[in-house]
Order: structure tokens, then sequence, then C-alpha cells
């Protein structure tokens, strides 16, 4: 008997809560386009885990009709960590903000990449504190002026992508919440991805930090402002696209294409580079000297921890067959007594 | 068999003793914790009750020579039950003046004092910070019997065949210094002949020379003049069966792998290494051909998220630690209590506050586990008497974890953790099964799932991710009642803080009743919990058998209390509450049960002996 999977809409994704964002807020769009990417991938809503840990970004789970985890600041990539342990079998998502796990959870994200566990880690960019209402971040870019810091913020930002490749992670990509068919397509090949999945999306806090990304949304200045990634092709951009980046020793340049400069000269996207050098450059490259680029920076196979944790219980079993408790209490020097 | 030398083969006078305490003291280098630890497993396998004591220095190797870096291991092993290490030493072997300098006042008079002379050199008393030769004073040999031996010059001499280096020749003193008491208490060779095969076997140059070693130690005894007799200690009259020797973190790694067994689940330890619980992480990421998995996380906090993060995922989880861990555990604990998933959260207190004495024991942990989270946080406590004790304690807390949807805080000890004693070994068979029940798919049409629905223990169902039609959202944030959706309504937060604490009241519904030893009603009941136990009730054996009315209730549960408790405790007129902290159990039970009791408190890093508990009724 063939059972037919029934087909699930976006909407289907929901939860029946109401959502609580600020309106306008661009987690609306990032919520809107998650619950299109499940749809599309069709993987068991029940088998879908998003786990979150504090933060405006942090109560997207509420708003998932899957199983979802609201969590403590910082901690979501272990939480995640102990479930897809014991659960390889579920699709994990944790939802982040720049604050969530930068700060108070940097170690965690660190950990969690560099260990490779089977899940997908969205960061939710807005360069504030949302919650608390306005501090800066630190994403927060230099001499910021927010309610902690009257006379400008004088810490050095992060940057999330740059964190991510320290770690050796193996997918690392960056979208926009307004690019919402961008987005879509990155969640998926997030999803896709067998190990840890790092994606930053710039989000537009449109109380505290209104307009952070506009360089990169608005109509008139976006394809000036940002590079869009593609695996294999060359990194050309502009509203003409006759822009592009060209390596200039070990220091990229923006060039214009014509003048003696071909689609040859530049620089072609490899996300499947062993090497992180090439997608650490790109996320090295910032407005206003560069485009920002967007895109999968690095997609590479590498061991999951997950399945080699498993690995190593179904080898232990090989070697000495599954556990026995009389063995097991027995073991070593016994003595009787009558 | 040529390789074993024969029990009391000796020809000198055997004296039979019920129980001798043994101290082996030297530098944190010297072997002292592998040389008790051998005694130990000998002394069982000859049908010895024995009770141990391992104390060493946090730092892995002190300064040499100094008194900082004194390591003892110390071991009681009896014809009779016994429930304690011991007051007061029978033998003492030191291995330099430092180690002479730090123990020699716990030997008891007419002991017997075994040192390493070759030790005893001008350098190694400015190491140990002494003025003059301590074996010169006239007094020693009338307060004890000495025995000195050149143990580093007979130990090269013996091992001289091999030809290896001074260095390595040197390290093999402990192994004489064994063989030496081997013979004085009657102790078989073999036992530690096979350890040393297992664990050096590899190595045949080692092993060789710690074997020859052990034999010239025993043989030293054996011709020396110095020894007049050795003793003899007969088998205990235990309770019939099969035993092991075991001691509290291995027996607490058993009762996890048995109750995760026992209720058809998957074991997952979060943990992050911390001195006295780590060896709990070690003896479990040995099992996994249980299907036990072993989570080393990044720091203590990453550690309980995971264990609770498996938890949601309907494995039984397990995070260790010890105080400083725990503090640090604190937020996601009650993270866990709101979410109110099972699991253990276990805690190898130590000396506090901050790092404090991270190698000694201490019971002051229990107002952080009663009070040490924000809010209205209640949460079992559990806490085992002893070393076997853990093994059936960590399956109680499972039953309790599983059957109350919530978090059981265990507060073992490091005295617990790191001493042994003989274990009765059960039959597997005949260990009851732990009945663990998730709701099943729900079907499109049904009624909506309630993941806040309580069943008549205030537990709310287990429902796992994969099951169809339970989806459903948990968090830190405030739940509305049966529906588990955030809620911020003023009455429902009252109804929720008072449903959780009144879930964690109705335990005491399940837990068995106080249990009284020795006198129901009296003058004097001891109350006492966790490691104190052996001191406690050998104690009060004592005062009973001397005609003292003292009853003597040791608790297991620190939160809910037994329910039968406030009655023992008006059965006597006075209350004695003796604790390795200020006064921690006797603040709980006065506020509980508005009583004034006696307390007896000590925060020296170190166990109760028998005698400091005695000496309050005499």
């Amino acid at each position: 008997m063939s059972t037919e999977l029934p087909v699930l809409k976006p909407a289907d994704f929901g939860s029946d809560q109401d959502v609580r964002w600020c309106p306008g807020c661009g987690d609306y769009s990032i919520l809107a386009q998650m619950k299109k990417a499940l749809a599309e991938q069709a993987f068991p809503r029940e088998k879908t885990v998003f786990i979150s840990g504090i933060g405006c970004s942090s109560r997207f789970p509420y708003y998932m009709n899957t199983y979802g985890m609201h969590s403590i600041h910082g901690r979501a990539p272990a939480f995640a960590t102990g479930l897809k342990s014991v659960r390889p079998d579920l699709q994990v998502w944790v939802i982040t903000g720049d604050g969530d796990s930068l700060s108070i959870g940097g170690n965690h994200l660190m950990h969690a990449l560099r260990r490779n566990v089977d899940i997908n880690i969205i960061l939710f960019n807005n360069r504030i504190y949302g919650l608390t209402k306005g501090q800066y971040s630190p994403t927060s870019e230099t001499g910021k002026v927010t309610k902690s810091t009257p006379m400008g913020s004088i810490d050095n930002p992060l940057t999330p992508l740059s964190v991510a490749m320290g770690c050796d992670g193996a997918f690392v990509a960056r979208s926009i919440d307004v690019n919402i068919k961008h987005l879509g397509k990155t969640l998926l090949a997030a999803a896709a991805h067998k190990g840890a999945s790092f994606v930053e999306v710039y989000q537009n806090c449109n109380i505290f930090n209104d307009g952070a990304f506009k360089y990169a949304t608005d109509r008139e200045t976006k394809t000036d402002n940002v590079l869009e990634l593609e695996h294999g092709k060359p990194m050309i951009f502009g509203k003409d696209r006759d822009k592009g980046i060209r390596l200039n020793g070990i220091t990229p340049e923006v060039v214009e294409l014509g003048k003696g400069i071909t689609e040859d000269d530049l620089l072609f996207h490899d996300e499947k580079a062993s090497e992180p050098t090439l997608a650490f450059l790109l996320a090295r490259m910032r407005q206003p000297e560069f485009p920002e680029p967007i895109g999968v920076f690095r997609s590479v196979d590498a061991p999951v921890y997950d399945d080699m944790l498993n690995s190593q219980i179904e080898a232990a079993r090989e070697q000495k067959g599954t556990g026995e408790l009389d063995a097991l209490f027995n073991a070593g020097d016994t003595w009787e007594v009558s | 068999m040529s390789t074993t030398a024969p029990v009391n083969a000796s020809d000198r006078p055997v004296e039979n003793i019920s129980s001798a305490t043994v101290r082996l003291a030297g530098d944190s280098g010297d072997g002292m914790q592998l040389t008790g630890s051998q005694l130990t497993n000998t002394s069982a396998l000859a049908g010895n009750d024995v009770a141990t004591f391992p104390d060493f220095p946090a730092e892995i190797r002190a300064p040499r020579g100094t008194r900082a870096g004194v390591s003892g291991f110390q071991v009681q092993f009896a014809s009779e039950d016994i429930f304690t290490p011991g007051d007061q030493l029978d033998t003492l072997v030191v291995m330099n003046p430092a180690a002479y300098i730090t123990n020699i006042g716990d030997l008891r008079k007419g002991g017997t004092l075994v040192v390493n002379t070759d030790s005893f050199t001008d350098k190694d008393f400015r190491l140990a910070d002494i003025e003059e030769d301590p074996l010169d004073d006239p007094d020693l040999e009338n307060n004890y019997r000495v025995i000195k031996i050149g143990m580093t010059t007979l130990t090269r001499a013996a091992v001289e065949e091999l030809e290896l280096s001074t260095k390595i020749a040197d390290r093999c003193k402990n192994f004489f210094a064994m063989g030496f008491i081997y013979w004085l208490y009657g102790r078989d060779l073999q036992p530690t002949l096979t350890f040393i095969e297992q664990k050096f076997g590899n190595k045949p140059e080692i092993s060789g020379a710690n074997e020859r070693a052990l034999k010239a130690g025993w043989n030293f005894g054996e011709t020396t003049e110095s020894a007049l007799s050795t003793y003899h200690v007969t088998p205990a009259k235990l309770e019939p069966g099969t035993y092991r020797n075991i001691m509290g973190n291995q027996a607490l790694a058993l009762g996890c792998v048995t109750a995760a067994r026992l209720s058809g689940k998957e074991l997952f330890l979060g943990s992050y290494p911390i001195t006295p619980a780590s060896d709990i992480l070690h003896e479990l990421s040995r099992h996994k051909h249980f299907g036990v998995r072993t989570f080393q996380a990044e720091d203590e906090i990453a550690a309980v998220c995971s264990t609770i993060g498996a938890a949601f995922g309907g494995a039984m989880a397990i995070t260790t630690s010890s105080g400083p861990g725990i503090a640090l555990k604190g937020e996601a604990i009650g993270l866990g209590m709101i979410l109110e998933l099972p699991m253990i959260v276990i805690n190898i207190q130590r000396g506090g506050p901050s790092t404090g004495l991270p190698t000694k024991t201490e019971q002051s942990d229990l107002y952080q586990a009663m009070y040490g989270r924000n809010g209205e946080s209640p949460l079992p406590i559990i806490a085992p008497r002893s070393p076997s004790d853990c093994f059936r304690t960590a399956i109680e807390a499972w039953q309790i974890a599983s059957k109350y949807m919530i978090p059981v805080l265990l507060l073992s000890d490091g005295y617990i953790a790191n001493g042994a004693e003989p274990w009765l070994i059960p039959n597997a068979a005949d260990l009851p099964e732990i009945n663990i029940q998730h709701p099943g798919p729900r079907e499109e049409d049904a009624e909506p799932f309630l993941p806040y629905l309580r069943n008549e223990d205030l537990a709310r169902p287990w429902a796992i991710p994969g099951t169809k039609g339970l989806e459903h959202r948990i968090g830190g944030l405030e739940k509305q009642e049966n529906t588990g959706n955030v809620s911020y309504d003023p009455d429902n937060h009252q109804r929720m803080c008072e449903l959780r604490n009144e879930k964690v009241q109705k335990i005491a519904e399940f837990i068995p009743e106080q249990e009284v030893f020795g006198e129901q009603s009296g003058d004097v009941l001891v109350l006492s919990w966790g490691g104190t136990y052996g001191a406690c009730v050998t104690a009060v054996t004592r005062c009973v058998s001397d005609g003292l009315s003292v009853g003597h209730a040791h608790l297991r549960h620190l939160c809910p209390f037994p329910r039968n408790l406030e009655t023992i405790l008006g059965n006597f007129k006075k209350v004695l509450i003796p604790e390795l902290n200020l006064g921690q159990l006797n603040t709980i039970i006065r506020s509980e049960f508005l009583l004034e009791a006696e307390t007896l408190n000590k925060v020296k890093g170190r166990p109760f002996t028998v005698t400091e508990i005695e000496a309050k009724f005499r």
C-alpha cells in the first residue's frame, strides 16, 4: 500500500500564536521565507525542531507549527547539539541574533561550528540590541551612539562570517531579510547541507536601528552595493553589471569591466574550495570600499559530529556486543560470600 | 604457584585482629593512590569489609617533598561491617618527612610507623620545612612500633638486573612499600601481580620492575628482624552473594546505565571536566555499547544545555559537575524546571566557596541545591550515603525525574565519590522496570494536544519530536496552564508557580517513609544526610550498645522531606544535626518544622571521625 504524503503549504508551518514583533520588523520576512522553504523541502513537519536563545529573533519558534524550544540567552547551539546527538533523525534549526550568538553565546556558536554538528544556524543580524531597547551590539559599527554609548561605542565590531570561517564553518552564507527569493534559496541550501550550516541574515530593526542595511536593500543603491555570489561565476556587480572584483596580489579591488579588463580577469567564486581563504577574503569586504557579498561563501563536506558520535556507538556494539547489565556489574575482581 | 606468596607463610607470630586502618602517605608523584587502591581491592578479595579515604592535593605534582604535595590513601579493612575508613591509624607508611609531619598526628599510640629512611635527608627536611630529623626523637620508639626501611636503595637493588634508569627504578618504590604492607597483613600478592601485568604488560621492563619491587617488599618483611608480628583480619560476615569493590562515582555511572536500560532509554551525559566529578564522565564514556552517549561540552553551561536538549529528544539525560560548575548551570537548571523535562543533575560536592578545596570533601552545596536558582524554582534533592549506595540512588533519581517530569538534583560528595566499599552485586533480572510512556501520534482532526495538561502526579506528558500531531513549543517564558502557550496573565503565573511547587511536594507520596535506626524515641535523634552516614551510624551503634537513648535518621531525600519526618523529630527530646558545613540542613529543618536542633559542624575538607560524633554523647 502506498502512503501518500500530504503536501504541506507554507501556512501549515505557522502556529496559532499571534506574532508579536514590531510592525515592519525584518523578522516577518524571514519567518515567511522559512515557512515557504520548509513547505518546499517537504521534510516531515514533526521531525523539524526550532531552537532559539533570547532576543527578538528568538521568539521565532513560537510562531512555527513544528517542535520548538525557546531556551536561554546564547545557548541555543548547546541545546541543539544535545538534541541532535540523541536524535540524528531530526532537522534542527537554531535561530539566533547578533547579541545572542556573538556576545553571550559566542562560545557555543564557536564550538557547534568547529564540531560540525548537523544543525542550521540562522543569525539575524540587525546590529543592535532590540529586546533590551536599543543598546549597541557586537556587530554595531564603532562610534554607534546608543542609550549605553552616548559618546559613541568604542568597540570594534565582529564580522559574523569571519567568526564562522575562523571556526572552520563548512557551510557559510549570507542573505538579506527583504531579498526574499535569495533568502529562500539560501535557507534551502543551508537545510540541504549535511553538517553545521551558518547563515547570516541582514535584518532591519525599524525601531532601534532603522536603515542599517539601507545600502543593501534600497532599489537605487543595492545593485552597486551588493555582490551576489554564484559558484563558478565571475564576481560581477553593479546596476549595469559593469563592475567586478579582481585580485591584486592578495588584496581584492573593484574594477570596471571594459577598458581592457574582461570577465576572465575577475575573481571566480568557488564555494567548494577546500581552504576557506577566498571565503574569508570575501567576508572581509565591506561597504563603502566594496560591495558586500551575499550567497553561499563556503560549502564543503566535512565529517559530521552526530554521525561520528553514533558510529562510535555502533562500532562499540560491534566490538563488544550490545551491553549486558550483568556483565557490567560483574566486571573486574569479584568474590563470593556464602 | 611460585609467584604467589602464601598467606601468612611467615614463621612469625600472627595476631588476629578485627580491623585495621592503614594510611599510605607520600609525595603526590609517589603512587600512593594506586598503592592504596590495590591494598583495598586485595583486602576486599580476601573477604574483608573495606572503606577508603583517598586524600590528595589539588595540584597534580606540587613541589616535590613539600607538605603541600603530600598525597594519602587511607583504608580500613575489617572482619565486621564497617561504615568509615577509620578514625585513628593502626599503621602509617610515610615515604618522606613531609608525609611524616602531616600525618603522624593520626597514628594511634602503639601503632606501626613504616618509614622510607632514604628520603629522610637534610634536603628532604628543608623541603618539608622541618629543622631536624624527626626520627631522632627518642620518644618515637616509645610511642610507636617504628620500622625503618631504606626503600629507595632496596628497590634499586631489586630491579638492578633490568638496567633501568634510576628515575624509573625509583618510581617502583611504592610497590616495595605495598609488598611490605601485604606481608604485614598477610595479603595475597596475586591480585596485584595480575594488575601489574594488565596495566604495564605492554612495557615489560616496567611490569618486571614493579613485580620485583612488590616481591622485594614482601621478602624484606619476611627476613627483617624489625617486625615482631604480623596481623590477620578474618573475612567479614557480609550478606551472602557476589561482591565487588566499587567507588562512588563508578557506582553512580553504573546506576545511570542501569536506570536507562530499565526504562528502555539510551543514556546521554553532557559534562565538562571538574574535580571530583570527572570520573563519572570517564566511566560512562567506556560504556558506548550500552548506547551511552557522552558529550564533553565546551563549558558547564553547554553541558547542562545539551542535557536539556537530549531530554527534549526523549533520552535519559544527565549532567555531572561539582559546586562551581553547578553555579554556572543554575540558569539552565531553572529552565529545565519550568520546561518540566526529566533529567538528573549530579553534584559531587567539594570544599567551597568559589574554587575552594577542589580535592577535599564538604556538604556545603545544600543551600545551593535548595535555593540556588532565580524565581520560584523548587527541585527534588536526593543524596546517596556511601559509595555503593550511589547505584540505587541514581536509579531512584531517574524514577522520580521521569515520573514527575522534573530535573532531580543528586548531591554526592568527594568523600563518597573517591571512597570505595564492597558492593553486593544485584541480578539485573531482579531490578524493577521503570515505566515511561510517551504520548503517541495524534490524528489531524483530534482534540488539540495540551503539552502542559497534568496527570494525577501533576506531571505533564513527555511528547517527543518525531511524534506526528504533537508539535509544540516549550520555553523559559511563563506558560499558560494546559496549553503551554506564553502567558503574562498574573493569575496564571501565580497558579503555575503554585502547581510546580505542589508537584515537588507531591513527590513525598512516592518516596519511602523515613526509617530510624537505634532507639525509635528517646533522648537524642541524630539527623544526618549524605556522606556522613558511616561516621554517624557507627557512633550511634556504639552509643546504643552502651545503653544510651539515641536514634539515627539518615536522610536520603532532602526535598521534599519524607512525609513522616515531623513525627520522628517529635519523638526525641533533642535533635543533633552533624554536617560538613556551617549548619545548612539545620536551617532548613528549623524553617520547615520550627525546631531548634543542636548542631555539629565541620568544614575542614575532611569527613567526620566516629569519635567526633560520639563525643557529643559522652
